[in-house]
């Protein structure tokens, strides 16, 4: 349970099961601009997957693509093959009850305490009453570390926290998929490097599919399986494959220096 | 893999004196669960084992169920061997039960006299902060004097177009229809001695010395002292407040002074375009109900009225002005930094700047009527 286990690629069986997310050619705009064009990348069932790629080159946008936040100009987002982009009010609220997602601040509801905000998504999708929400909440603030902080208002706590308790609120349903916005955003070495352990706890307890927003190499070569690159100027992905063979032998010179922290350069 | 996923099961078989429950099927919070009572039934075995059936997917809810158990095990002084239940469930049940023995004691409710303790401390630091902040301002605004080029004159200008152009409107509507009131009420006594004609004086009266400014002021408290708060308050949540301190910026000079001076300038403008609006709305129902001609009508407003109750118009307006900025600039620095501090930080503001209305308008009572005004 302790230290960074080593993570296990997860080698996708040709001809079985649909991908837990597939995205075929998605298109995002903001108004007439175009984001990211042509982004096609298949994630597969219990894989840790990386959205990588330098600051203002689409990363975010094409997260809040995936979640439904943004609707894509063209190409759809499938989960365990049913489409997400074309799915119907009833449908969408199905797939949307598998999905968690942290946001980068974390996202709490400041009104709220902390019971309340792991609570919500439990009152809503589940027959649970009070008393078991509540055991519930318990278990999922335990597995971010922070049992007994309950009653504890989002004010009250530290960013690091803050992002914990995010989490728990995230996993509160045993969601399919996390999905992450930066995980790493405003925390210290060490918090960032305890919330990648506990990135892979998950994985590891429920097999959950995990898709991380994120530019932190020492989280990407941490945790990664396999990782897609996007660019600015390509508006789409320029590299994808695992980290670290990418950093060694990939053919674009970007993807290098990206992966190598622009080192290997000079 | 099953085609169709089966839902969650819990099956209890009596082994002696004994009771094992097999758990298999898909395990998902989402869909209904066993329930453990049900399970159980009337049953009271002596020892309970949990045991795995065919259990394809799970999640926290096998996991709070085993715990459920547990529980029910350890009231009723009943072994609970869970051994053959997979690793991973065992060590998140024993997660659940350290984290329900942690529980930190959420912050107690005071009882009546503590309560009343607190109330009557906090309203005395609210006094304190309230004086503090009027002496910030008042020092600011001296410190203003001898630097005017300083000041933030764009922005006062903009304040001035939003609490005073923008809020033209609404404080027309209000004031005609509390001018028409005003003169109902009246007529409604006066009707019966005949004394029509003195509808005139009640409206202009009232509106000039109390109505005009109480009603604007109250407007203001509403429209801007919130819009005030809210914008202070979101700026300290963003922590533009703070970057405006560490460069050495105070805030009340930068933030509060251009607010405070617009809304000052602002309010007796617009009472005063209230108070023709009440005398106008009076006339109308004057000459609509009680057929007083639009002349006599202001011919006896011109009699009933002096320049002493347009000055108390004014002092009282040029007050209100500056208590609802201050209310509405301090509640905004005072806000907690989170959406619902923001909105807490406006709803005080205009709570507090109603209320300073009212204390003043009192005090100006008192005062006035000493003073033979």
């Amino acid at each position: 349970m302790n230290g960074i286990p080593e993570t296990s690629v997860v080698t996708p069986d040709p001809g079985s099961a649909p991908p837990a997310i597939g995205v075929e050619g998605l298109e995002c705009r903001y108004g007439d601009t175009v984001v990211l064009s042509e982004i096609t990348f298949a994630v597969q069932a219990g894989e840790l997957f990386f959205v990588i790629g330098g600051s203002g080159c689409g990363k975010s946008t094409l997260l809040r693509h995936l979640v439904g936040l943004m609707k894509p100009a063209r190409g759809t987002v499938r989960y365990s093959g049913e489409d997400f982009t074309a799915a119907g009010v009833m449908a969408r609220r199905n797939l949307l009850k598998t999905f968690g997602v942290l946001y980068q601040s974390g996202a709490l509801w400041s009104s709220m305490t902390l019971r309340e905000n792991v609570a919500l998504p439990l009152e809503q999708y589940t027959t649970l009453n009070r008393r078991e929400r509540g055991e519930i909440v318990a278990l999922k603030l335990a597995q971010v570390g922070l049992a007994g902080f309950e009653d504890y208002f989002p004010a009250e706590l530290s960013g690091g926290m803050r992002k914990r308790a995010g989490l728990a609120r995230a996993l509160a349903l045993d969601p399919r998929i996390v999905f992450f916005d930066e995980p790493s955003a405003g925390l210290d070495p060490v918090t960032s490097r305890k919330l990648d352990e506990l990135i892979l706890q998950i994985r590891e307890t429920f097999g959950t599919t995990m898709v991380i927003v994120s530019h932190e190499l020492a989280s990407i070569y941490a945790l990664a399986d396999r990782v897609v690159m996007l660019d600015h100027e390509a508006q789409g992905i320029i590299a994808e494959g695992r980290p670290r063979e990418l950093a060694a032998t990939a053919a674009d010179p970007r993807v290098r220096e990206f992966l190598t922290r622009g080192e290997e350069k000079a | 893999m099953t085609a169709v996923p089966t839902h969650a099961r819990a099956e209890a078989v009596p082994a002696g004196d004994a009771l094992v429950v097999n758990l298999g099927g898909v395990w998902r919070i989402t869909q209904p669960l066993p329930v453990w009572r049900k399970v159980l039934g009337d049953r009271r075995p002596h020892a309970v084992r949990l045991g795995v059936d065919g259990l394809e997917r799970w999640d926290s809810s096998l996991v709070r169920f085993v715990r459920e158990v547990e529980g029910w095990c350890r009231a009723a002084g009943v072994s609970c061997d869970a051994t053959a239940l997979p690793e991973t469930v065992r060590r998140l049940a024993d997660q659940l039960a350290q984290a329900q023995e942690k529980r930190r004691p959420a912050s107690q409710a005071p009882n009546v006299l503590a309560g009343v303790g607190l109330a009557a401390t906090g309203l005395w630091w609210q006094t304190r902060e309230f004086a503090d902040f009027v002496g910030e301002c008042t020092l600011s605004a001296s410190g203003l004097l001898r630097h005017p080029g300083r000041f933030r004159w764009r922005d006062c200008l903009s304040e001035m177009q939003q609490c005073g152009a923008m809020a033209v409107p609404i404080v027309s509507l209000s004031s005609f229809l509390v001018g028409l009131t005003l003169a109902y009420t009246g007529a409604i006594i006066l009707r019966q001695f005949g004394g029509d004609i003195w509808v005139a004086d009640i409206v202009s009266l009232s509106t000039l010395r109390e109505m005009g400014a109480v009603m604007t002021g109250v407007v203001l408290a509403g429209r801007t002292g919130a819009a005030f708060a809210a914008q202070l308050g979101n700026m300290k949540a963003g922590e533009e407040i703070d970057a405006l301190e560490t460069l050495g910026i105070a805030p009340v000079e930068f933030l509060v002074l251009p607010r405070l001076l617009a809304l000052t300038l602002m309010t007796p403008l617009l009472v005063m375009y209230a108070n023709c609006l009440g005398i106008f709305g009076g006339m109308v129902v004057s000459a609509g109900v009680l057929d007083i001609p639009p002349n006599a009508y202001w011919i006896e407003t011109q009699t009933s009225i002096g320049l002493s109750d347009l000055s108390v118009s004014l002092i009282k307006s040029v007050v209100f002005g500056m208590l609802v900025a201050v209310a509405g600039c301090l509640r905004g620095l005072q806000a907690d930094r989170s959406a619902a501090g923001v909105g807490r930080a406006a709803t005080s503001a205009v709570v507090t700047s109603i209320l300073l209305i009212i204390v003043a308008d009192a005090v100006f009572a008192v005062l006035f009527n000493a003073l033979g005004i």
